[in-house]
């Protein structure tokens, strides 16, 4: 029997494998991906509290409804400034773009 | 009966999940990685429908497979001149990454496995969209117009920056 036990450890797995990309990747498109990817496993543990410990109310999905929002406005504005450095500095490495003063 | 198969699906959309996942950060091609995203959202809108959210499994496939899939792919077009070969290295730390994900990895599975976590019983909501919609427009309305708000701020603020100042 599948319980939240199970979900809340595969969404721990999503987790930890966003965390390693934002560890290692050296691509700013790539550190975005992987923080969409943390974003959606804590989706999942919200979903999962919602179903498991209160299914009648639904309030970690109203929860999981904003995150989605705010994870949507965060790649829009990240994806807006990538183009912005891209623009300036022709790089998206991120051990390139290393100056402190713009 | 009924169990097993949601057993099934559970352990097989879960293995989509993660398997796409790690494909995501460990595949050296950005197109590759940015499709392999593409499906990881897939894998768990099938979780969401598991867990009988299906109004949010449906979101999850509008917004992030469609939305935010092309908009990283559109990213990765307008950033790569050359070809797409090893767009997409790896730092030269990846051990001590690695590491420090599995410490905290653990560290989290033991914080799962002593809570003493509280099952409810009852049935899950059926007709979710109604039930969200109205507690979208009751309860959370303050919280609504605030994301309503962001929004409109995030896409302005994305034109501004992306089109860039006037620059003399």
């Amino acid at each position: 029997m599948i319980s939240l036990v199970h979900y809340l450890t595969v969404a721990a797995i999503l987790f930890i494998i966003g965390v390693y990309g934002v560890l290692t990747k050296r691509n700013i498109v790539t550190i975005l991906m992987s923080i969409e990817l943390m974003l959606n496993a804590v989706n999942i543990n919200l979903v999962a509290f919602s179903r498991f410990i209160q299914p009648e109310v639904l309030t970690g999905q109203v929860f999981s409804i904003f995150t989605i929002t705010v994870a949507a406005s965060e790649v829009a504005v990240g994806l807006a400034l990538l183009f912005r450095v891209y623009h300036d500095y022709d790089t998206v490495h991120i051990d390139k773009l290393n100056r402190m003063r713009w | 009966m009924d169990d097993l198969v949601y057993t099934i699906a559970f352990y097989i959309l879960a293995a989509i999940t993660i398997a796409s996942a790690i494909g995501v950060v460990t595949k050296h091609n950005l197109v590759h990685s940015a499709l392999l995203m593409a499906l990881c959202f897939i894998g768990i809108s099938g979780l969401y429908v598991l867990l009988q959210a299906d109004f949010l499994a449906a979101v999850q496939i509008l917004v992030y497979s469609g939305a935010v899939a092309i908009l990283i792919v559109l990213g990765i077009m307008l950033t790569q001149r050359r070809s797409m070969e090893n767009t997409n290295p790896n730092s030269g730390w990846p051990r001590g990454a690695a590491v420090v994900c599995a410490l905290l990895f653990v560290v989290i599975l033991i914080v799962i496995a002593a809570t003493p976590w509280h099952y409810s019983s009852s049935m899950a909501a059926q007709d979710t969209p109604s039930v969200l919609a109205r507690l979208l427009f009751t309860d959370y309305m303050v919280a609504f117009e605030a994301a309503a708000v962001l929004l409109l701020a995030a896409m302005m603020g994305a034109i501004v920056l992306a089109k860039g100042g006037e620059e003399k």
